[in-house]
């Protein structure tokens, strides 16, 4: 029996502790990493970051695949076709090296793990639905507004650009606004 | 004179692996900061861990600071960088839903990739839904680019509407994050009771 059990409690333990994520940076000097990148992006190619550009040419990519026609009847898809190679797209190479950057941080954070971020009081399912209704909504808010957190909240309003500095302000007037209605999800 | 592209052509190759470099930098930054998780991003929104105002805050601060020293010392030529025209109900508007999708779906299109690097599920399905949404815009909705171009006031900035100058403006920018450093520290004690015990 106590060679059955006796293992456990140190297997146990060690596991937790190796397993355990490191804590994350000072959100402060994190900021300013995030600030020296973007700085170096304006300085070598005289513009910022983006994401969404990134998503549309992956879009107009599946859209090529999937009806080639469409391509010519969308100007939106036009723009991003880059004469049939819209994956040799700038924003979207920066998206990869976003997924490269963030998995060498997490792996070295040891944060890596198959979950699924929520509250206690809804379901993973729940989750899922609302991950997929939010992620349309803010993509058709970043069409119209012409920029995300990347292309108009940090780049924009570090170069003081008046559009991206009322873009900021509403993004968390309607975050704030609507926190109280969808509390379960998250609290 | 800076920034490089005024005076160097780059390679489409050159292009992409600069864009690829720079991104795991941006990567490497929001994934440090915690912003993999749609929990650490969306507690801003419940007041008790103000993470995301901090860190794009002061990353908005040091870059400003940054574009500001380097053109006052004649390194930098600020008219060759690109600024988005501002068209105030785009922005407005499309700001107001960003922000809903931000609350809902947890994410935003740059943290969505840390989130599926390290895991997330829901992060992958926030980045489908993304996905979907850009394509509908481009299948339903071109004509809202025309519109935005027609009623687009220009390249508007603090400094080119106020006559106030740049130094001024970051000058301003960093009394902001301090005087809203000491202020969010109090909210996050004040609404501690909200952060999950896990």
């Amino acid at each position: 029996m106590s060679t059955l059990t006796s293992p456990r409690p140190t297997l146990v333990g060690r596991t937790a502790g190796a397993a355990a994520p490191r804590p994350f940076w000072n959100p402060y000097l994190a900021g300013i990493l995030l600030g020296l990148v973007l700085l170096a992006t304006y300085v070598v190619t005289g513009r910022g970051f983006g994401a969404t550009a990134g998503f549309a040419a992956f879009a107009t990519w599946i859209a090529g695949i999937v009806s080639p026609s469409h391509i010519e009847a969308s100007i939106v898809h036009t723009k991003y076709w880059n004469e049939g190679a819209p994956l040799l797209n700038w924003t979207l190479f920066l998206l990869l090296g976003t997924l490269i950057g963030a998995a060498i941080s997490g792996w070295q954070g040891r944060r890596f793990s198959f979950t699924i971020e929520r509250g206690p009081h809804i379901s993973d399912g729940q989750r899922l639905v609302l991950a997929f209704v939010g992620g349309f909504i803010a993509a058709c808010g970043a069409k119209l507004a012409k920029g995300c957190t990347s292309g108009q909240a940090l780049t924009g309003s570090s170069i003081l650009n008046a559009g991206s500095l009322v873009f900021l302000v509403a993004v968390f007037v309607a975050g704030f606004g609507l926190a109280y209605f969808v509390r379960k999800e998250w609290l | 004179m800076l920034p490089l592209t005024s005076s160097i052509e780059f390679s489409l190759a050159a292009e992409l692996a600069i864009a690829v470099a720079l991104g795991i930098g941006f990567g490497f930054a929001l994934e440090r900061a915690g912003f993999g998780s749609a929990r650490k991003l969306t507690a801003v929104f419940y007041l008790y861990d103000m993470a995301v105002v901090k860190v794009m805050f002061s990353g908005v601060v040091t870059t400003m600071i940054g574009l500001f020293a380097l053109s006052a010392i004649g390194l930098l030529d600020l008219t060759q960088l690109y600024i988005e025209p501002t068209n105030l109900l785009a922005q407005g508007v499309g700001g107001l839903l960003f922000g809903t999708g931000f609350l809902v779906g947890g994410y935003c299109p740059g943290t969505s990739m840390a989130a599926i690097a390290t895991g997330r599920k829901d992060g992958l399905v926030f980045a489908l839904g993304m996905l979907s949404g850009v394509y509908g815009y481009a299948e339903f909705t071109p004509q809202l680019d025309d519109w935005y171009k027609q009623t687009a006031l220009g390249e508007l900035t603090l400094p080119s509407l106020t006559g106030i100058g740049m130094g001024w403006w970051t000058l301003v920018f960093i009394a902001i994050l301090l005087g809203g450093a000491w202020g969010m520290a109090r909210l996050e004690h004040r609404f501690s009771g909200l952060r999950p015990q896990t």
